[in-house]
């Protein structure tokens, strides 16, 4: 079990997300493909905090500031996801395209 | 000690055969649904590997916000914008040919660079429990991060109240 074990795995769910975001038409789907994203980065930071510096945790401390942010990130884009169905009757992001010139 | 080891190697092989499975399924299912529920197994099994890598602290506030919360916020959203979760609805656009060569290059790089550098592995392990230096750390050192967060977080949820709200 070496560091490079854990960041092969980060780097496997990144691309897997990354992949989602490309290819989902729903809105839903994109905002769970981020989800995704930022667990990659979040086992990136507690394998580094286990395996370069333990006594510091600062990549445990970093992982929790992450969590917190993406909470908020998941409220705001769900609220702008019931938003937009309710004027749309649809979150396909491929049809809104209001604010394109 | 190495049956120890043995055992370790094993258990992260398991999590991390479920992790990337499920992460699949999340991004590939028609059923938008069933990706949610998915990506409720991604999420316990990666706060397994947090256990692994002796975090358990962040394994208890990643069940407990990814697994409690947002998950539950996500079906909550696919139940009310009702209709989509229908498997006639196609839930992929037409990039998924150069999807799938953007994100193949991106592994073969990251991996090759993973490879190749060198790390400062620290001899030293994690001792004790987590939770009381995490709790030290987060009201001396990072006070000001601490703070900022939570301000960042209640600016969040007043702003997803306003904005999600009737006229």
């Amino acid at each position: 079990m070496t560091l490079y074990h854990f960041l092969s795995l980060s780097a496997l769910l990144f691309c897997i997300g990354i992949f989602g975001v490309l290819t989902r038409r729903n809105a839903i789907g994109i905002l769970m493909a981020i989800e995704l994203l930022f667990n990659a980065v979040n086992i990136n930071f507690v394998a580094f905090a286990r395996f370069i510096n333990p006594q510091g945790l600062t990549g445990q401390i970093f992982t929790i500031f992450v969590i917190t942010v993406a909470a908020a990130e998941a409220a705001v884009g769900l609220a702008l996801i019931i938003l937009i169905y309710r004027q749309h009757k649809g979150v396909e992001v491929d049809k809104i395209n209001i604010m394109k010139w | 000690m190495n049956l120890e080891n043995g055992i370790q190697t094993a258990i992260f092989y398991i999590l991390s055969a479920l992790i990337v499975g499920s992460a699949f399924m999340v991004v590939s299912l028609k059923n938008i649904f069933h990706s949610a529920l998915f990506l409720v197994l991604c999420f316990f099994s990666i706060a397994g590997i947090y256990i692994l890598l002796s975090a358990e602290f962040v394994a208890a506030v990643q069940v407990l916000i990814y697994v409690g919360a947002i998950t539950v916020l996500l079906i909550f959203a696919i139940m009310l914008t009702a209709q989509l979760y229908s498997p006639s609805i196609r839930q992929s656009n037409e990039q998924v040919i150069p999807g799938l060569i953007i994100v193949g290059t991106l592994l073969i790089v990251t991996l090759s660079v993973l490879r190749r550098t060198s790390w400062r592995i620290s001899t030293q392990g994690i001792e004790g429990q987590t939770i009381v230096s995490i709790g030290k750390f987060l009201l001396t050192t990072y006070i000001l991060p601490f703070e900022v967060v939570s301000l960042v977080l209640i600016a969040a949820l007043i702003g997803a109240i306003i904005i999600a709200r009737k006229e």
